[in-house]
């Protein structure tokens, strides 16, 4: 096969790939970026011709405290999540098969559940009349006049609850496959127990641990129902705000807007880490050697 | 050799449930000794080895190194290390890194950790591949980043599970010569595990036979294949040939004389002292058999039989013959003395006398201790 036949060989098999990414993913955003640069329509959509004031307006001085709440509440689910998931994935890998189809089960098994009967379940748990309130009042951990409810740390501990899955999924996906002799080797070699997992299982499992990464930063960081139902209005996230613009203000090239803010607030670090991330697997040959 | 007990195991079972993986084993192993262990799949040779790595638990007994008792240390406070029969190298260092890794853990300086690393990079004659990952070296090229990554932290005991199972045949004779190397160079104890009894005779200075569990015999690799003391290890190590038969007297200190089933008398060495009437197996290895067409007298020491020759296969160095004498059917292998071609060769269905000398057969009580009430005597 000539390279040129091989290059065209190549495009073919990835069309319908690309096609799907451009049609479901590359025209949409482009579509949000251009509404970004439209007058707003007194119905709420975009108006005619061309202007730069929606972008101007995003210097609404609320906004940066919402986006850098936006940003803290997404890292720290993520990374609770991760550590976490990273346990329970190992404790999982290692348990025997019966019983590992049974704790599967029931980490998946919440998600029967609609997410918005469970994050109302969340809300009565956490009111002032709740079962945890008045627990928690009743052993004088909390006083009785601390609200659990609508702040950041209601919004952060329904998070991390909801995502936790997604991140144990791919954490224990990863984990299912390591080899635990390695970790018996290291131990012969003088590890300690929590040696030998940071230096051979971590490593081990560490694209079950991006895939997390990936899965839990990228939706936490667009959440609006949770901050909505559990936070109070100091504890808004973009997400909220975006929705308010669309819903309430009826302004959809402002949402756009601040869609486009939250699409830079995201791409900009990911394609950092994947251009890294990409650079060192490239310095790893994949070539097998001939015995 | 020093001390004789510079590794001890006294007394040490495992069981798994009903399984009795090592029963009541007591062995003691020299320093700088190469020690095998070897015995057919699932005798235990694998749980008696991570017993001693730390990695299983003993449900009596202990094991003793250089005077310590250790059978309670884990692993990673034992002075011994494995070579893994999967090498078990970490996929995501460098062959040096997987070489440093023991040291590392150790805090050792980086100056030294790189010297060390060096040296065994030398010794295992691989600095050209240093920095490639493990998925992109041979299955030699592994072991030896193994035996590195091992002999790095001077164990007092290196171990190693049936190191060139994975690896075929050309290089297992390469490793081989290696292996043997490095032990010479290295003078650390060297404790192998195998089931090919041609790597454990070659390698070893002793072997310990096992059989579901239990030590069948310990020695030398020619006091094991001349002298088994059992029949287990008999048929084990090598082939051998059966008979059944009963001692029918003592000639002189030395020998006896036996009686077997539609032989003629038979002589045969009697170094365990067997009295009279003892019910007895005698083994004898094919290779120790002559045959001829013509019943050769040679001395009063040599035994002679007549058979038929049921089956010849040509095996290039030697032939092996399945010769009929009465209810046996003995495999016989001669080495070819004379050019093939000159002479006429042996063939099936000829009348042969087979003969052997008294010294080149063994004798092995056919009942345990506990069998013995069993015992009725014909006649
Ligand atoms: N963790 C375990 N649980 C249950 N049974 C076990 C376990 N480890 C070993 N066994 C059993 O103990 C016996 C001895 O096993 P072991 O692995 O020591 O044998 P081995 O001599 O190394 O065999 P091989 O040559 O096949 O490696 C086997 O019957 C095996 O099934
Ligand atoms: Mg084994």
């Amino acid at each position: 096969m000539t390279p040129a036949r091989a290059r065209l060989n190549e495009i073919l098999v990835t069309l319908p790939s690309a096609g799907w990414l451009a049609v479901l993913f590359v025209v949409p955003a482009l579509i949000v970026v251009a509404i970004s640069f439209k007058p707003t329509d007194p119905l709420g959509g975009a108006g005619a011709g061309w202007t730069l004031d929606t972008l101007k307006s995003l210097g609404n001085p609320n906004y940066p405290a919402i986006l850098w709440r936006t940003l803290w509440l997404s890292i720290t689910t993520t990374a609770l999540c991760i550590l976490l998931a990273t346990p329970v994935g190992y404790c999982l890998a290692r348990l025997e098969k019966k019983w590992r189809q049974m704790v599967l089960l029931l980490v998946v098994v919440p998600f029967w559940t609609s997410f918005l009967i469970r994050i109302f379940a969340w809300k009565m748990l956490l009111h002032p009349e709740g079962i945890i309130k008045q627990a928690l009042a009743g052993l004088g951990i909390v006083s009785p006049e601390t609200p659990l409810l609508y702040n950041q740390w209601a919004v952060l501990l329904v998070m991390v609850y909801t995502f936790l899955p997604f991140a144990i999924l791919p954490v224990y996906a990863a984990a299912e496959k390591f080899d635990f002799r390695l970790i018996e080797a290291a131990r012969d070699l003088g590890a300690r127990r929590f040696q030998a997992f940071c230096r051979v299982f971590l490593p081990g499992i560490r694209r079950g641990l991006f895939t997390a990464l990936l899965i839990v930063f990228i939706p936490a960081l667009g959440s609006y129902v949770i901050p909505d139902i559990v936070g109070g209005p100091g504890a808004e996230m973009l997400g909220n705000k975006i929705a308010q613009r669309v819903f309430v203000d009826r302004n959809l090239p402002h949402a756009c807007a601040l869609s486009l803010l939250l699409i830079l607030a995201v791409l900009l670090p990911l394609t950092a880490v994947l251009a890294l991330q990409g650079a060192r697997e490239k310095a790893r040959p994949i070539i097998e050697e001939g015995a | 050799m020093n001390a004789p007990d510079f590794l001890e195991f006294k007394n040490v079972s495992r069981h798994f449930g009903s399984i009795r993986a090592v029963d009541q084993v007591s062995l003691s192993i020299r320093k700088g000794e190469f020690f095998s262990l070897l015995g057919p799949s699932g005798c235990g040779k694998t749980t008696l080895l991570r017993i001693l790595a730390g990695f299983e638990r003993p449900d009596t007994g202990c094991v003793i190194l250089s005077g310590q008792d250790i059978t309670q240390l884990p692993p990673n406070r034992r002075k011994v290390n494995t070579i893994f029969q999967s090498y078990a190298l970490f996929p995501h260092l460098t062959v040096r890194d997987n070489i440093a890794f023991g040291l590392r853990i150790e805090k050792r300086p980086q100056r030294e950790i790189d010297h060390e690393v060096e040296r065994m990079l030398e010794l295992i004659q691989m600095k050209a591949e240093a920095g490639k990952f493990p998925d992109t070296i041979s299955g030699g090229q592994k072991q030896r980043v193994a035996i590195a990554r091992a002999l790095i932290k001077k164990p007092q005991v290196l171990l190693l599970d049936e190191p060139l199972a994975a690896l075929d045949l050309k290089l297992r004779q390469r490793m081989l010569i290696e292996l043997d190397l490095i032990h010479d160079e290295v003078g650390i104890t060297f404790l192998y595990v195998t089931h090919d009894q041609g790597e454990a005779m070659s390698l070893s200075d002793r072997i310990a036979v096992m059989n579901s569990g239990i030590i069948e015999q310990v020695g030398t690799p020619a006091e094991i294949y001349e002298a088994p003391r059992s029949s287990f290890v008999a048929a084990f190590i090598g082939d051998t040939n059966f008979f059944e038969g009963r001692v029918a007297e003592l000639i002189g200190n030395e020998y006896s004389r036996l009686v077997i089933d539609g032989f003629p008398d038979v002589t045969v060495f009697n170094d365990k002292q067997l009295a009279v009437n003892n019910l007895i197996y005698l083994s004898v290895r094919p290779e120790k058999f002559h045959i001829s067409r013509e019943r050769q007298e040679k001395s009063p020491r040599h035994n002679v039989v007549p058979g038929r020759v049921e089956e010849v296969i040509y095996q290039g160095s030697l032939t092996r013959y399945w010769v009929r004498v009465q209810e046996y059917r003995i495999a016989v292998t001669q080495q070819h003395s004379r050019f093939l071609l000159d002479e006429k060769p042996i063939t099936w269905d000829e009348n042969v006398w087979v003969s052997w000398h008294a010294d080149d057969g063994f004798m092995l009580e056919r009942y345990s201790q506990s069998d013995e009430q069993l015992v009725t005597l014909p006649e």
